[in-house]
């Protein structure tokens, strides 16, 4: 069962009077209970396919299905929300909020579309999901007072408050030493095996990517390699929207 | 619940940087603040300086008789007699917008103690309630009572200028002065009063009961001013079986029997010469007015178009003043609130502009999160009505502290108003709302990517 599908998605910036073609008909699915990696260069476009996958921007052409529905032409209002139920993002630089307990930071999200949860509903999911990733003598440290990794850890406890089908991390260890690194990624992994929440990793840290089980390469806007599940080489049944150039790229 | 958690998440984000919102809320704490002791030191003010021009007689009305004619040839007010006791019992009865009146009898003679006579410019016989219309206060003594009223009881108020002149640092009260050969008992010497506003000396006076004036002394009205020349000790002979020389021998006048075939209407058995009346307030007398001009008309049994047959008269010019006085001291409190409040609000505007160019990446991230752009949009306007509402609290608080302090120190007239309270909560939720909009709109408008992204 594909839990994403991305069906010839373009997205082009308006720079003034030029065009900057970024993604260039990008087709991909991801599996429910995948963990993947995304992989390219700086430049290549991963990030704008991450903001893509994240709900935070429309392609400009093709389509986007998450869990069978077509996202391609949501409001900004209804990504929103989807974004708060259906998926959750870990960021390079952790973006906690300053001066705000762990615990307030885990449940900021509730705050937005879980009206029918009661105040101490709130809390006990939050704290339940610090338990999960380890910090339950954290709960009530703010940001200056936790370390890198644990800070991390809390942007994930943060990510999995509601729940949400798909984890996404954009380069979640680009700010930590090896060893955290280690732990989180190991996190990670934990959350796609017992809890099969499916995880995109995007990062261009071989590192990083060896954790997943399947690497998508992404390079100049279109994806090289990895584009479907099950398919560690070039793009099968779909190579033709997978675009010439992952005959090309070859394996890593 | 939603609401109650936006504003907990705007106390916090607030709480997050306690130095700055204090600061930010300044302009509106001072503003308000301002607006509240002004409010307050003006309105104890204003209260103080109406009260001193009340206290001149501005809220007094003098009722008059109106015009006789005859043959075309009017005579003035006052030369008709028209007037009656009852006719000042009613406008105290039934007009609400009077306080108090009293009926005034005229007379001009001389007045003697001994070896010293005098002529007060003013001798008035009235009822108790003359004090209260004239604002005024026994300095001695006490004031005559209703009962000398009824029974005509020769007794007399005097005013400062009168004891000077006839007692010379005797203490009056309790002696007999003879005011044309009627002798009067002295209970009460009035408190100074100074000069009226067109310089004439107020406290040349003499006051007693309006029946005694009326029966004992005068026995006529206007029509003769100075009795003391005209009649009395000059034209007759004074002897012992006349009680009352100068006086109408009885309470009932005279008629002659054509007099009384023409005249089927009771005989009016006793006119006053003026009333004068005092109103609730100055804002009122255009209401005692018209509510004594419709009393009396109906009690004169005056038709539709048929002119009034009294005057009223009252102290435009003092009303004026007092009105523009209280008209300009509003409006320039007001004036001095708005800027105040301006300031405070462009203040606010400003640090929710720094704070959201500051949290641009939070926005982001609460963005990325799940928050729409209309979340965004409350939380940063509730964190703005937050800081105004929080400012005028303790705007109200400084202000009231200030004006009691003002009362405490300089001991001025301080007046409590619930009304500015009122207006500072509503004007500075106003102002948060005028001000925060800006900011929190241009928050709401950022791009999820490009705040996250943001350094």
């Amino acid at each position: 069962m594909e839990l994403i599908k991305l069906h010839n998605i373009y997205k082009t910036y308006h720079m003034g009077t030029i065009d900057v073609p970024v993604l260039k008909g990008v087709s991909m699915a991801v599996a429910r209970g995948e963990l993947v990696a995304l992989m390219g260069a700086s430049g290549s476009g991963k990030s704008t396919l991450m903001n893509l996958l994240g709900c935070l921007d429309r392609p400009t052409s093709g389509e986007y299905w998450l869990d069978g529905r077509n996202l391609s032409r949501l409001s900004a209002d209804e990504r929103a929300v989807l974004r708060n139920r259906h998926l959750g993002f870990v960021f390079q630089n952790f973006n906690l909020l300053p001066r705000t307990t762990a615990l307030e930071n885990v449940a900021m999200p509730l705050s937005y579309t879980a009206d029918h949860l009661s105040e101490r509903d709130a809390r006990r999911r939050a704290e339940e999901m610090l338990r999960r990733v380890g910090l339950e003598d954290r709960m009530d440290h703010e940001p200056s007072q936790l370390s890198g990794g644990e800070q991390q850890r809390v942007a994930i406890a943060r990510a999995l408050i509601n729940r949400p089908s798909v984890l996404l991390a954009d380069e979640p260890t680009g700010n930590l030493d090896s060893h955290t690194s280690e732990d989180v990624l190991k996190m990670f992994v934990q959350l796609n095996e017992q809890d099969g929440i499916t995880v995109i990793l995007v990062t261009h840290d071989p590192n990083v990517a060896k954790h997943a089980r399947r690497r998508i390469h992404i390079h100049d806007g279109l994806i090289v390699n990895g584009a479907l599940a099950g398919a560690a080489g070039a793009g099968g049944a779909e190579a033709a929207s997978g675009g010439p150039a992952a005959l090309e790229g070859g394996a890593p | 619940m939603k609401a109650y958690r936006t504003v907990r998440t705007a106390l916090k984000a607030l709480g997050r940087n306690p130095m700055r919102a204090m600061l930010t809320t300044l302009g509106i704490v001072i503003g308000v603040g301002a607006v509240i002791a002004m409010m307050e030191i003006g309105a104890g003010s204003s209260a103080a300086v109406q009260q001193t021009i009340s206290g001149m007689g501005a809220n007094v009305l003098l009722v008059m008789p109106g015009t006789a004619a005859s043959g075309g040839v009017m005579f003035g007010a006052g030369s008709s007699t028209t007037l009656t006791p009852e006719d000042c019992d009613a406008i105290v009865r039934e007009c609400p917008a009077v306080r108090t009146d009293a009926p005034s009898v005229r007379a001009r003679t001389q007045v003697v103690y001994g070896s010293r006579n005098w002529v007060p410019s003013r001798i008035s016989g009235t009822s108790p309630s003359y004090l209260e219309v004239q604002n005024w206060k026994i300095g001695e003594g006490e004031n005559f009572t209703e009962r000398d009223v009824l029974n005509g009881n020769k007794v007399c108020l005097l005013g400062q200028t009168l004891v000077r002149e006839l007692f010379d640092g005797q203490d009056p009260v309790g002696k007999e002065i003879r005011v044309k050969n009627v002798s009067f008992r002295v209970v009460g010497v009035l408190a100074r009063k100074g000069a009226n506003m067109v310089g004439m000396d107020q406290d040349d006076i003499l006051l007693a009961p309006w029946t005694a004036i009326k029966y004992r002394v005068t026995g006529s009205t206007l029509a003769s001013t100075n009795q003391s020349t005209s009649s009395g000790a000059a034209g007759s002979v004074n002897t012992l079986s006349n009680l009352y020389p100068g006086g109408q021998p009885g309470l009932y006048p005279e008629q002659s029997d054509v007099q009384a075939a023409d005249n089927p209407m009771p005989v009016r058995f006793a006119n006053i010469d003026e009333i004068m009346v005092s109103a609730q307030s100055p804002q009122e007398i255009p209401d005692a007015v018209a509510q004594m001009t419709s009393l009396l008309r109906e009690r004169h049994h005056l038709r539709p178009g048929e002119p009034d047959d009294f005057s009223i008269r009252n102290m435009t010019e003092m009303i004026n003043t007092l009105s523009s006085t209280t008209t300009l001291m509003t409006n320039l409190l007001l004036c001095v609130a708005m800027i105040s409040l301006v300031v405070g609000g462009v203040g606010i505007m400003n640090i929710m502009l720094v704070s959201v160019t500051e949290r641009t990446r939070e926005i982001g991230l609460r963005m990325a999160v799940g928050a729409r752009s209309r979340d965004i949009l409350r939380q940063f306007l509730v964190e703005a009505v937050v800081l105004c509402l929080v400012g005028g609290a303790l705007g109200i608080l400084l202000g009231h502290g200030g004006s009691y302090l003002v009362r405490l120190l300089l001991h001025w007239p301080v007046e409590t108003s619930p009304a500015a309270i009122a207006a500072a909560v509503v004007v500075s939720g106003t102002v948060g709302i005028l001000f925060g909009f800006y900011p929190a709109w241009k928050a709401s408008r950022l791009d999820p990517i490009e705040a996250l992204r943001y350094e």
